[in-house]
């Protein structure tokens, strides 16, 4: 989840109307559905059992940073993941999320469903201010006594039918839609076939469901269901709307490890999801999750957040251009160059001169130390976090964000990188902070996407 | 196997060097133009009979053709050097080598930049390498920033007192370049001021930048023996020194950013080759790269004018103003007469050779009795530079 959030009150302050009450979570300037992506599968991984390791990747996204190009490469590349795993997009559409995630538990081989998007609308409609920023990855797979399924699927159904409700057509930055009240005839029927069904392949009755998630982009159907489905209002999850906002793609993945992070052995948990048809998932959470350590729980992101006044936020949206620093705007990268460093630039791996041990970022083929040549090891270091020897906050360089927030890390691990910082409020900063890398896009040219590593205050244990 | 140096064996015997500044009505061509023909007319000398030439430009012109078009040479061998902001030094060092070989009997060193054209504050680079987007984009107003704290935190100094040293830097370079017809920025600015200038990166303000200015300097040497055909009074070369750092800072944790070890380095090698053993007593003027305050604060260090860590009180005493000890920078530095990387290295040059043979506006002559002038560039930022230390006097000996 991104670090920053808007208060929904700035944008009545400011248009007069629109906004509402509660935040929602914001994309920095430097994040994108992939990177948001990259975080989550990161955050998915480290959260599983030791070396746990995928055979396929998925990648699905209403809101993707390319089209025709492959996004879920990226995520791979910074993974570290083996060449022979796959790497899919699965996106266009917001069903695409939970749609991935069915697919992968009705398949078979381990495959994580990385779901993320980005979601606004025009300055003070809904969808600007009920929408909200991140992604959520699932790590899914048979069980293994080495690696123990901590929720299995009891249960799945799907309802689909044809209908508009709501559209964007491909370079069409919002989305509209009709008529609410017709959506509402369409999807609460939906719902309560799919919700029939899943029960029934679950061998549940509604009072047997612990917990209940519902998402979807239809807040009036998901209403109107919700009462419907026979479920005590408390078994109801904190659908995050007025902290965080609907992530759209990434809604039903998000939600659901928010669940898992309170789950008890042998809970049920149904997952609703109302998005151009209904799909239900029922899970039963096993022995496992009673040793499960989510590596940063939703409710800590939750927690963790920096406000973002409104001006930024139209900024970051490109709603408004806000004069930019007078200095010249950075070329594209060459594909060839980042094809050849791509260890370094997308999965920020240095190297390490075998015998002195001499951290090299970026990696050199010649020790700074001792001048061995070619006798270093891969040094991955995206986890590995650092403090700050020194920083300096830079006023006139380019950055589609100004002013750069720039330090010297001197990582645990030995070795040091000055690397710019994000999610920092640069007045707050002091020598010997700690921080941790995040992946992130520094800039787009020619449509180029140019990704790499910064640094961030870390703000929380886990 | 050794760094034995050129001692007394060249001699710069002409120099010329274009007031620097907004040439908006002047190009690279014609500020070649320009300083060199003050320095073949210093010389004695037409282009004809200087056998060989050193283009120094870090952005202004690709080959020797740069040079041998705007001044019409006719088969002339001309090199085009570039070494980030001591470029201009670096062509010293071809032209000055070349003839200590003997390969030729007179040379030309010449330095331009035209940094105006770019529409652009600040110098934009001219590397156009394809790269892979992963390289750093500060200024290098921001990586010198980093280097105020540090010292200030090292060595005890607060930042009030760290304020009121750079902010004296700023304004002594400001008076002497007040006195130089030559100088971009021809006025003196208060100490107030400076601190109350805009920020512009960590806690550098307007003032604590050099200038950014379009110009050309130029020097024509010759073999030591010679010298005395084209001059009564030569500058002869003691030292030239380079170092090309292995960019270790940005690696290295032990790199405390309070120091610059390439030019402790070159400034070691040049006094070796000029049998300096005591800088502080030795030096009688110094023109070292200001590109930023704090940058003219730690080379004092580095150049053994002070003690480390106690540059700060030194600068505060007066010790490198106009009529300090060592005067440093008395033709205002690049904070006062700008700065045209591929020229800025000669400039330097330039007012050791108007300094050490007397040469030099009466408003801003220094008088000592020490012989030995020092010039110094560094290119590039804190933890991975170039720097170049140059020697001359005008005694051989």
């Amino acid at each position: 989840m991104p670090y920053r959030r808007l208060d929904r009150s700035e944008i009545a302050a400011f248009f007069g109307t629109g906004g509402g009450r509660g935040t929602r979570s914001v994309a920095s300037y430097d994040e994108d559905t992939t990177t948001m992506g990259v975080e989550a599968a990161r955050f998915a991984l480290r959260s599983a059992s030791d070396g746990a390791e995928p055979d396929a990747l998925w990648f699905a996204t209403a809101n993707p940073a390319y089209l025709e190009k492959t996004n879920a490469t990226a995520i791979h590349a910074a993974l570290r993941l083996d060449q022979f795993t796959p790497a899919i997009d699965t996106g266009g559409a917001v069903r695409s999320g939970v749609g991935s995630l069915r697919a992968a538990l009705d398949g078979r081989g381990s495959v994580l469903v990385v779901t993320a998007d980005l979601r606004g609308g025009l300055p003070t409609s809904t969808d600007e201010a009920a929408g909200g920023d991140g992604a959520a990855a699932v790590l899914v797979d048979d069980d293994d006594e080495d690696a123990p399924v901590i929720a299995e699927l009891i249960g799945a159904a799907s309802a689909t039918e044809e209908f508009v409700d709501r559209w964007r057509t491909p370079g069409d930055p919002t989305v509209k839609q009709w008529e609410e009240r017709f959506g509402e005839t369409k999807y609460v029927p939906l719902g309560e076939q799919a919700w029939n069904a899943a029960l029934k392949a679950a061998e549940l009755t509604p009072e047997q469901v612990d917990r209940l998630i519902i998402a979807g982009t239809h807040a009036r159907a998901i209403r109107s269901l919700t009462r419907r489905l026979g479920v005590a209002q408390e078994a109801v999850v904190d659908d995050l709307a007025g902290t965080v906002g609907n992530t759209g793609t990434a809604q039903a993945g998000l939600l659901l490890a928010a669940a898992l992070e309170s789950a008890e052995p042998g809970q049920t948990i149904a997952l609703v999801s109302l998005v151009d048809g209904a799909d239900v998932l029922v899970f039963r959470a096993t022995e496992a999750i009673a040793s499960y350590t989510p590596a940063r729980p939703v409710a800590s992101q939750v927690e963790n957040s920096g406000p973002l006044p409104y001006g930024r936020f139209l900024s970051w949206r490109r709603v408004v251009t806000v004069d930019p620093p007078r200095r010249p705007e950075p070329d594209r990268i060459s594909a060839a160059v980042a094809g050849r460093t791509r260890d370094w630039k997308y999965a920020f791996v240095g190297s390490r001169d075998e015998s002195t041990g001499a951290l090299h970022l970026p990696p050199t083929r010649v020790s700074r130390e001792g001048g061995a040549i070619d006798e270093m090891e891969r040094a991955p270091m995206s986890d590995v976090p650092g403090t700050i020897a020194t920083f300096t906050i830079d006023r006139i360089a380019y950055s589609p964000s100004p002013p750069i927030v720039f330090a010297v890390v001197d990582f645990d691990e030995g070795g040091r990188l000055p690397i710019e910082l994000t999610d920092v409020d640069a007045d707050d900063l002091t020598i010997g902070d700690r921080v941790e890398m995040t992946f992130r896009r520094l800039f787009s040219a020619d449509g180029i996407h140019n990704y790499f590593w910064k640094a961030r205050p870390i703000r929380t244990d886990r | 196997m050794a760094s034995h140096g050129i001692k007394d064996q060249v001699a710069i015997v002409g120099m010329g060097c274009t007031r620097f500044g907004e040439h908006w009505d002047k190009g690279a061509d014609d500020l070649l133009v320009d300083a060199s023909e003050e320095a073949f007319a210093s010389a004695g000398v037409t282009k004809d009979n200087v056998d060989a030439y050193w283009l120094g430009t870090a952005m202004s012109g690709m080959s020797g053709m740069a040079l041998a078009r705007p001044l019409q040479l006719q088969n002339k061998p001309v090199s085009r050097v570039e070494n980030f902001c001591a470029t201009g030094s670096e062509a010293l060092r071809g032209a000055a080598y070349a003839v200590a070989s003997g390969a030729y009997d007179t040379a030309m060193a010449i330095g331009v930049e035209k940094v105006k054209d770019s529409g652009y504050q600040g110098l934009v680079g001219a590397g156009k390498t394809p790269t892979d987007g992963t390289g750093r984009t500060l200024t290098a107003a921001a990586m010198f920033a980093m280097c105020v704290p540090a010292y200030a935190n090292r060595y005890g100094v607060d930042a009030e007192e760290m304020r009121e040293v750079l902010a004296h830097i700023s304004a002594k370079n400001h008076y002497n370049g007040a006195r130089n017809p030559r100088a971009q920025f021809r006025r003196e600015v208060s100490t107030e001021t400076i601190c109350a200038s805009p920020l512009m990166a960590g806690d550098l303000r307007v003032y604590d930048c050099s200038g950014v200015a379009d110009g050309s300097a130029a020097a024509v040497v010759v073999r030591a023996e010679d010298a005395h055909k084209y001059t009564d009074s030569p500058l002869y070369i003691k030292a030239l020194s380079f170092v090309a750092g292995n960019c270790s800072g940005n690696a290295d944790p032990d790199y405390d950013y309070t120091a610059f070890p390439e030019i402790e380095a070159a400034a070691a090698d040049a006094y070796a080759q000029a049998g300096v053993t005591d800088p502080r007593h030795e030096i009688a003027m110094a023109e070292v790269h200001d590109c930023f305050t704090p940058a003219e604060l730690l080379i004092m260090e580095d150049l053994g004018f002070a003690e480390r860590g106690t540059a700060w009180k030194e600068v505060l005493a007066g010790t490198f103003d106009l009529h300090g000890e060592i005067p440093v920078n008395p033709d205002g530095g690049l904070k006062s007469f700008g700065h045209p990387v591929g020229a800025s290295g000669l400039r330097m040059m330039f007012e050791a050779w108007l300094q050490l043979r007397h040469q030099a506006p009466e408003e801003r002559q220094i008088t000592t009795d020490r012989t030995i002038g020092l010039t110094h560039n560094l290119g590039g930022y804190p933890g991975e530079m170039v720097s170049f230390v140059g020697l001359v006097s005008p005694e051989l000996g």
